[in-house]
């Protein structure tokens, strides 16, 4: 089955985002394909590589990462969501006038009828958040 | 992309307190250029996110309830509002913003885009869907 995954609450927050990580792979451990993780509201913080959780706790956005490394999960960040709340990649950081990016690898930052095709394309979007 | 789905966007959250109501509703907008069939529910706190005559004027946030008068020029023509949603907060649907859309099947008629369905039809609404979309 084609699952696409959408994560409405920022890391550690929130454990919309664990769960998230949890389901995404307990699908791909199952056989099946994620055709996107798209990231909205507060959950596009979970793109940025500047976090820095306490050693003894899990980093949350590095274990996305990894799955998007291993895996080649499409982790899709909001632009207009990301714009509000100051996550970019190099070409928001320009166009937009900033000093830095902080986008974490494995992420990229697109629109939101990235979300609507994913709703459009897979068997089932399920959704992780309030 | 050929195939057409039932969409249905639910509005849970009121306008202000977050930003999940503003944010769902530019999901919708962008959702519209898809040619997908679409509708949007407004449960429990979402009425009143359509609710008349709102002020944010002292709030210092925007007031984005004018929005969603544009939805029937975007094709978004079923708005359905939860009877018992209405009745708990004491609310009727003269309180709600008269949403309309040119019908283009009947000569541009102006009908309006508001539903009021029980929380029991609502349910059979949502399975028939294909995607949901909480907001």
């Amino acid at each position: 089955m084609k699952f696409s995954l959408m994560v409405n609450e920022g890391p550690y927050n929130h454990q919309a985002s664990d769960t998230a990580y949890n389901f995404a792979k307990a699908v791909l451990e199952g056989g099946h394909e994620i055709f996107r993780v798209f990231f909205y509201h507060d959950g596009v913080n979970n793109g940025t590589r500047l976090t820095t959780p306490p050693q003894d706790d899990r980093n949350i956005v590095e274990r996305w990462s990894a799955m998007a490394a291993e895996h080649e999960v499409d982790l899709v960040i909001c632009v207009a969501a990301a714009q509000r709340r100051g996550i970019a990649d190099e070409d928001e950081s320009r166009r937009n006038g900033k000093d830095a990016d902080n986008i974490a690898p494995g992420f990229r930052i697109s629109g939101l009828g990235q979300l609507i095709e994913a709703g459009i394309q897979s068997d089932r979007l399920v959704e992780f958040g309030d | 992309m050929s195939e057409t789905k039932k969409m249905l966007y639910i509005n849970r959250n009121a306008p202000y307190g977050t930003i999940y109501a503003l944010e769902g509703l530019e999901v919708v907008l962008i959702g519209a250029a898809f040619e997908q069939d679409v509708s949007m529910a407004f449960i429990g706190d979402g009425v009143y996110q359509i609710l008349k005559g709102q002020d944010t004027s002292d709030s210092d946030m925007k007031n984005f309830s004018p929005t969603y008068n544009a939805l029937g020029d975007y094709e978004v023509t079923k708005l359905y509002v939860e009877q018992e949603s209405l009745d708990e907060r004491g609310l009727t649907v003269d309180d709600l913003m008269p949403l309309v859309y040119e019908d283009e099947d009947d000569d541009w008629a102006e009908k309006p885009s508001i539903v009021v369905l029980s929380r029991t039809e609502l349910a059979g609404v949502m399975a028939g869907q294909d995607v949901l979309f909480n907001f």
